[in-house]
């Protein structure tokens, strides 16, 4: 056990070391001493204090608001800035170690084998047993309160208590490293106790804990959200359900001069159900789907749905025609995206329409892949397509593989690929990011003929300018429905279109809304108001 | 039955990422990372599966004899390099038997691919590939100047694995990278000819936005172009993007239905 204080005490005295860097201040000269300076009033407090539990979040968060104190504009004693500080209970002052302790168990697990983490582990318990002795500094600035877990007792570690467990640190890190790691473990175990007792401890206000800074506001602000993490072994954990206390202090240019603020509390921190920042988004979700469910029903009792025809997607065909008048092979590139990503996602449906008439034309079909998901997902789509095409003897497994997933390297190899095989058509469809214009001028140079197909913003115009066709946005999705020419697809296209047009006329709405000083115009906008 | 479970698994997974969305509790937040940890677990398999379609595309390419088929070997010894330095290290400063080792496992390797490429006397790559496997093998169990490291990460900070990544790996990309420079200027020559209209005008709107990095213009000039070529940005360019990125966010929402729903399959072959 006094091995496990040991290194809780090494850690502590690191910790106590790099804070006393921080905060003292610098050696200055000692004519100031002699001028004499005016004592400074402390400002006025601020007041109406009041702390409430952060709204729309998963909780671990308090948020605290105030009015400024009057001092906050004039005078010499004008506020600088605010400090916020939570009252800790003894028990929240040892939690700070676990991260510590945390990344010191990975580093000794490490220094098992390659032992240099491990000598500087025990050159730092034999300086801080060296420190101790020799009647350095490092005690004194030591004030660590453990909590045990057989009682919810805490005290004050003393001097011989201290010296004894570094020297059973040393011994023991001296020869019996494989214990260490499981002995972090024991000492982790002991803190996740105390954790469990965390909100008892809280209910002790004001008795066995300090006052914390938890953060800084400058002057000007008159609120502060008090975020806490939630992972129970984390030194700024705030456990949702337990009273929080919470005080503001105004300082001013000179820290030492400074009010407090009353106490505000307890309050307590807890997620909420329901996110409502995001009602608008709610009901766009709504009407959106109910738009689309409508116009798929309409599509399926056969009414007649007109779109626009996209040159790009029209090219298809003739690409894949021409690729098998001239004998060459097409190159398919799905980007650099997940299978996750929506844009992928369409391109799915594309290749399969590629696929079905590659298999129909028996024409070569080449797919190189960045993401081995994409590679697996692409492999299915092939081959199914080579399925319904009636020819699934044509399919090959090297009709789709993966390459690589770093990004130039990926570029390398598919650029590699237009200039070996020199394919007929190169078809773009996904998320591209800067090896967009790198595939598009090679494929140029090589003389294919080109259709692209992205979501990316910033490379839409290098594949207008590199290729023969450019799907633009939205385009890509729409591009399986119109390949397909199925009414159901169409029917979702229309009911984009729908909400593009109510997308236009609230934009204008909110144009004059914005411009208007009418209470209902402000309101207006407030509902679309998307917050978090 | 294979097309309805995954029909039903989408439809459920995806009604729950539309439910998460709106409830910030910590539970919903909780089952969400859970799942998205899934995304790694079946990345990392799929990783397998992406290695071993390089290796028979490859492998295959040699054995058709394709086009630049040589190189095939550069990307073998370079896929097994790598894995091997990442997974190895020295003790100390010696170097001992490590890239004897290191040569016999790639030889082991380009035999193996060789004996699978060839139609006839196989046996010969095959004994050589043995021969190199036995050196190899020897050499670990007798060499202490190194060690495999298959739990922890001193392969990855290895002599060897550092010296491929930092100063083969990285100018190589970066010499990729670079040619986006030539790219640009060829395709910005393409875009700028003044063939019609529309053409010329932003032949005109490229020209201010560039003209405004000049820097020897004057204040009054400079400034004019400036001013001009911030409206340009702010004004046409971005309301533009806007107009894209509105209808790119209505057909994520659209496609995501489409798929929840089950009227796009495209992902599962059938479109």
């Amino acid at each position: 056990m006094r091995f496990l204080f040991g290194l809780t005490v090494i850690l502590a005295l690191l910790l106590g070391a790099s804070v006393s860097a921080q905060t003292e201040p610098p050696v200055t000269d000692s004519v100031a001493d002699s001028v004499e300076v005016p004592a400074i009033p402390p400002p006025a407090p601020v007041t109406d204090l009041k702390a409430l539990d952060t709204d729309d979040d998963h909780g671990h968060s308090v948020t605290l608001t105030w009015t400024k104190s009057v001092d906050a504009q004039t005078g010499q004693n004008t506020v600088n800035g605010h400090q916020i500080f939570r009252w800790y209970p003894a028990m929240m002052d040892s939690l700070a170690g676990v991260d510590s302790l945390k990344n010191m168990r990975q580093d000794i697990q490490r220094a098992q084998s390659a032992n240099s983490v491990f000598r500087r582990a025990l050159g730092v318990a034999e300086d801080a047993l060296e420190d101790l002795t020799s009647g350095g500094r490092g005690f004194d600035a030591l004030r660590f309160t453990v909590a045990t877990p057989q009682d919810d007792s805490t005290f004050v570690l003393d001097r011989a208590f201290v010296e004894q467990a570094l020297r059973d640190t040393v011994a023991t890190m001296t020869t019996h490293l494989p214990l260490l790691p499981d002995s972090i473990k024991g000492l982790q175990a002991s803190f996740e106790a105390a954790i469990e007792r965390l909100t008892e401890a809280h209910q002790a206000y004001p008795e066995g804990g300090s006052w914390n800074l938890v953060g800084l506001a400058a002057k000007g602000d008159t609120s502060f959200v008090n975020s806490g993490n939630k992972d129970p072994m984390s030194g700024d954990f705030i456990k949702d359900f337990t009273d929080l206390y919470y005080r503001v202090d105004v300082v001013t240019i000179d820290e030492t001069i400074r009010t407090e603020s009353a106490i505000v509390g307890p309050v307590q921190s807890e997620g909420q159900w329901f996110n409502g920042g995001r009602f608008p988004v709610f009901w766009a979700v709504i009407i959106f789907g109910f738009l689309t469910m409508y116009f798929v029903s309409r599509a399926r009792k056969g009414d007649d749905l007109y779109v626009r025809p996209l040159a790009g997607i029209e090219a298809v065909d003739d690409a894949i025609g021409r690729a098998t008048e001239m004998g060459r092979p097409i190159l398919y590139v799905l980007g650099l995206g997940t299978a996750a990503d929506v844009a992928t996602i369409a391109s799915f449906t594309v290749l399969g329409r590629v696929a079905k008439q590659v298999a129909e034309y028996q024409t070569e079909l080449i797919v190189p892949t960045y993401d081995p998901i994409v590679m697996s997902v692409a492999q299915e789509v092939v081959k199914s397509s080579y399925l319904d095409a009636g020819r699934p003897d044509d399919y090959k497994e090297n009709t789709v593989f993966f390459v690589t997933n770093l990004q130039f390297a990926y570029v390398a190899a598919v650029n590699g690929i237009m200039l070996r095989e020199l394919p007929a058509t190169n078809i773009y469809m996904g998320k591209f990011f800067a090896e967009s214009l790198l595939l598009a001028e090679t494929g140029a140079l090589a003389g294919s003929i080109q259709i692209a197909g992205t979501d990316e913003i910033a490379q839409i115009p290098f594949f207008i300018v590199a290729c023969d066709y450019t799907l633009i946005g939205e385009e890509l999705y729409a591009a399986s429905a119109y390949l397909g020419r199925e009414p159901i697809l169409l029917g979702s296209l229309k009911a984009q279109d729908w909400a593009k047009a109510a997308v236009i006329v609230l934009g204008i709405v909110g144009l004059v809304a914005a411009n208007l000083e009418w209470g209902f115009a402000k309101t207006f906008l407030e509902y679309f108001h998307v917050t978090n | 039955m294979k097309r309805q479970v995954p029909l039903v698994l989408v439809l459920l997974f995806g009604l729950f990422m539309i439910f998460q969305y709106f409830v910030p509790h910590e539970s919903s937040e909780w089952v969400y990372e859970f799942l998205l940890d899934w995304i790694y677990i079946i990345g990392i398999f799929a990783l397998a599966l992406g290695i071993w379609s390089l290796y028979v595309v490859s492998v295959d390419k040699v054995k058709t004899r394709k086009h630049d088929w040589g190189y095939s070997y550069v990307t073998l010894a370079g896929l097994f390099g790598m894995i091997l330095f990442g997974f190895t290290a020295r003790h100390g400063d010696e170097w001992g038997w490590y890239l004897i080792f290191v040569a016999c496992v790639l030889l082991t390797v380009i035999m193996s691919v060789q004996a699978m490429a060839a139609r006839i006397n196989k046996g010969l790559p095959l004994g050589l590939a043995g021969l190199f496997l036995l050196g190899a093998v020897l050499i670990a169990v007798f060499d202490d100047t190194w060690s495999f490291y298959f739990y922890t990460q001193e392969g990855l900070q290895s002599t060897m694995f550092r010296a491929f990544f930092d100063y083969i790996m990285m100018p190589i990309l970066a010499t990729i990278f670079s040619l986006l420079a030539f790219f640009i200027a060829s395709a910005a020559y393409r875009a700028f000819r003044a063939r019609n209209l529309l053409a010329s005008l932003l032949l005109i709107a490229a020209l201010i936005v560039m003209m405004r990095f000049f820097p020897y213009f004057g204040e009054n000039v400079g400034e004019f172009i400036a001013r001009v070529s911030s409206w340009l940005m702010n004004v046409p360019n971005l309301a533009a993007q806007r107009a894209i990125i509105i209808g790119v966010g209505l057909g994520i929402v659209a496609t995501a239905l489409k798929v929840i729903l089950g009227i796009e399959r495209g992902y599962m072959g059938k479109g």
